[in-house]
């Protein structure tokens, strides 16, 4: 099979650490997650889902698979999978996608499990952050996995950032699962700030109860490849998903994001969002699906897909779909593809704001749509200037690196 | 302070300027006025550089500087600064933080140290002020959602904010109501200096009448055919542009 050899081998070499290591409720899942690795292959471009990314090529590269675990102590709500304090077997691995090769192979691979488990009608105090930090001389490739449960009425926000301390290439592979309980609230903030050497898949699962409400949103603002996928049920009637996102590339840079939406029963609520600003010879790809099963009445849902390709050489794949089998819905779905305005342009010149500028107002404004969805205000000051910091080229991987020049 | 030579300049390949020769001194209010498509905001767009129109013969120079090598913002940091007649809508970008960037690249440019916010907030406050615009106009998008008369404010309010040597007003008049012309006029006067000059395009006397122009030339297809004194804009506003055609023969 294409590739898939290199992973196989190392599994089959370090199956009894792996077993060690890790615990039951990960172990039970591993030579199911193996075999259908094994018989998938990664995905080719043939593949629905992954039409604008190339799997294969992107796990071609000899890695060094990391099999660290997490540390046992761990902030409040935060655990490690072996550590539960709930009983997580009906939880893991139940929503992600046993047909996906990358997920099996995160299945296959992963050690350890971070669950975050909010119980019934709590609410931290403060957001969860989970910082994952790629560092080593080596190229290496993270397998990491995160688990989360909201009890009803729970309430949370966590906020996932990604950073890369060496010039090494690193690939991250990551699959989340999150179930929201009735009443619960989830927001997750993903924002990435690696390098152009870094690839990321990132395979975001969410399960949604009744009167449940889920908002994730996820920032590209550095990378080298980046595919993510969110992927939500709304399996219980008065559910709502906020998905949004926001995407900044340049050079070379690759930003795919897919996502598939279903409504399973009536008088659910799915918003979409996604924004990029592309420069330089970047490329960007936006697949949406909102799914709409039979009897999903009253489902209102709305999926926007804004794109600023600033030169001519960047190149923006826009796909939104829907797929409806019900009747009385609302939905719509859109998507545009535009350049910097001439007109406005020249206005700001006109009084006296360069070009480089002029520019940047015009995708700040443009960019800023997303931002401004963010609830948590200090987080949305945060993104604001980090934002501007990356149009303006400043951000720090930018400074002082040696890949960026 | 302005020469402008045997100037011709097309859009689209179609010549729009044919040749236009004009002269505008320091401290001159000179008013142009002319029939429909004749190329008057053609001629405005040339000095301030742009894109959208080719050069394909002539000159300007302006302080002894030759213009037409330099970029848009390059000639709006000398000095130039154009009321546009259509003001562009700028959805997200926030007035403030224009006039922020118009302002410091203006001082930069002239050698002054650069406004704190607060200052910067003063300046804001102090301009409105001359040109009455309504607080809540400047805390939107630059002219989002403007009216037009409420856009053609927000133009003078902005050359109020930039200080320039040389304005041109092209139709800043029409969309005005009879008050907001006579405070959009009274704060041009104010924030007029004595070596101040302008290039004020109109259909109307009214606006002139406030201004107070020392010269006034006629643009017909593509040239300037006639120039006279104030009492040329009162004979066109009544007797129209026919006789001055068949003067020159068009
Ligand atoms: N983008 C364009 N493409 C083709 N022709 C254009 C374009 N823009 C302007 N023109 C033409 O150029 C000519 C001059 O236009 P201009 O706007 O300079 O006239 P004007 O003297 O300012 O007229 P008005 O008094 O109506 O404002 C007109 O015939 C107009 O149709
Ligand atoms: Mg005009």
């Amino acid at each position: 099979m294409n590739g898939t050899r290199q992973y196989t081998d190392f599994f089959n070499d370090v199956r009894d650490t792996l077993y060690a290591r890790s615990c039951d409720v990960m172990n039970a899942q591993r030579e199911m997650a193996l075999a259908r690795f094994e018989s998938l292959g990664f995905p080719t471009r043939k593949t629905e889902r992954y039409k604008y990314t190339d799997a294969g090529l992107d796990f071609e590269p000899d890695y060094g698979i990391a099999l660290s675990t997490l540390t046992d102590e761990l902030p409040k709500y935060c655990h490690r999978i072996c550590n539960a304090p709930i009983d997580v077997t009906p939880y893991y691995n139940s929503i992600a996608d046993r047909n996906d090769a990358v997920v099996c192979l995160n299945t296959m691979l992963s050690v350890d499990t971070l669950l975050v488990y909010i119980p019934r009608n709590t609410r931290p105090e403060h957001p969860i952050q989970i910082s994952n930090i790629l560092k080593g001389d080596n190229d290496t490739m993270v397998n990491r996995r995160l688990l989360v449960v909201m009890e009803e009425g729970a309430e949370a926000d966590i906020i996932i950032t990604d950073h890369a301390v060496n010039d090494s290439r690193f690939l991250t592979n990551q699959v989340i699962e999150a179930f929201a309980s009735e009443n619960s609230h989830l927001n997750i903030y993903e924002i990435e700030e690696t390098h152009l050497l870094c690839t990321r898949y990132s395979n975001v699962y969410i399960h949604e109860s009744r009167n449940a409400s889920v908002r994730h949103t996820s920032l590209s603002l550095f990378n080298g490849h980046t595919r993510n996928t969110c992927n939500v049920q709304l399996a219980s009637e008065g559910s709502e998903v906020n998905l949004n996102g926001c995407v900044i590339a340049d050079k070379m840079q690759r930003v795919d994001n897919n996502t598939r939406i279903e409504h399973l029963v009536p008088h659910c609520t799915s918003n979409e969002l996604y924004k990029y600003v592309l420069d330089d010879s970047a490329t960007g790809a936006f697949a949406g699906i909102v799914y709409v099963s039979e009897g999903a009445q009253k489902t209102s849902s709305a999926m926007t897909n804004a794109n600023l390709c600033a030169t001519d050489s960047a190149r923006m794949y826009t796909q939104p779909m829907l797929e409806i089998y019900a009747d009385d819905v609302k939905c719509s779905h859109g998507s545009t593809v535009g350049q910097l305005g001439e007109d406005a342009l020249f206005y700001m010149m006109q009084r006296g704001i360069g070009i480089d500028e002029a520019r940047l107002l015009l995708k700040s404004a443009f960019i800023t749509e997303v931002v401004e969805t963010i609830p948590l205000e200090p987080l949305r000051d945060r993104l604001h200037f980090q934002v501007d910091k990356r149009l303006r080229g400043e951000l720090s991987k930018c400074e002082g690196c040696k890949l960026c020049k | 302070m302005l020469k402008i030579e045997n100037l011709h300049a097309s859009i689209n390949g179609k010549e729009i300027l044919k040749g236009v020769n004009l002269t505008i001194r320091d401290g001159e209010i000179h008013a142009i006025m002319g029939t429909n498509g004749a190329g008057k905001s053609t001629l405005s767009n040339v000095i301030v550089g742009n894109p959208m129109y080719e050069v394909t013969q002539g000159k300007i120079t302006f302080n002894g500087h030759n213009l037409l090598d330099m970029k848009p913002d390059e000639r709006a940091n000398m000095g130039i600064f154009m009321s546009f007649q259509q003001p562009v809508e700028i959805p997200g970008v926030s007035m403030t933080n224009f006039m922020r960037a118009a302002v410091n690249a203006r001082y930069k440019a002239q050698g002054r140290e650069q406004l704190s916010a607060g200052d910067f907030l003063k300046l804001m406050r102090e301009k409105r002020k001359i040109v009455e615009l309504d607080t809540k106009l400047t805390s939107r998008s630059v002219n989002e959602g403007f009216s037009g008369g409420e856009k053609k404010r927000n133009e003078i309010f902005q050359m109020a904010m930039l200080e320039p040597e040389f304005c041109i007003l092209d139709e800043t008049d029409s969309g005005l109501d009879v008050d907001a012309l006579r405070i959009v006029a009274e704060g041009f006067n104010k924030l007029r200096k004595p070596d101040t000059s302008a290039m004020v395009i109109t259909h109307y006397v009214r606006l002139l009448d406030y201004l107070k122009p020392d010269v006034v030339s006629v643009m017909i297809d593509g040239r300037i055919v006639k120039t006279g004194d104030a009492s040329l804009a009162e004979k066109i506003e009544k007797t129209g542009f026919d006789w001055i055609k068949e003067e020159v023969g068009l």
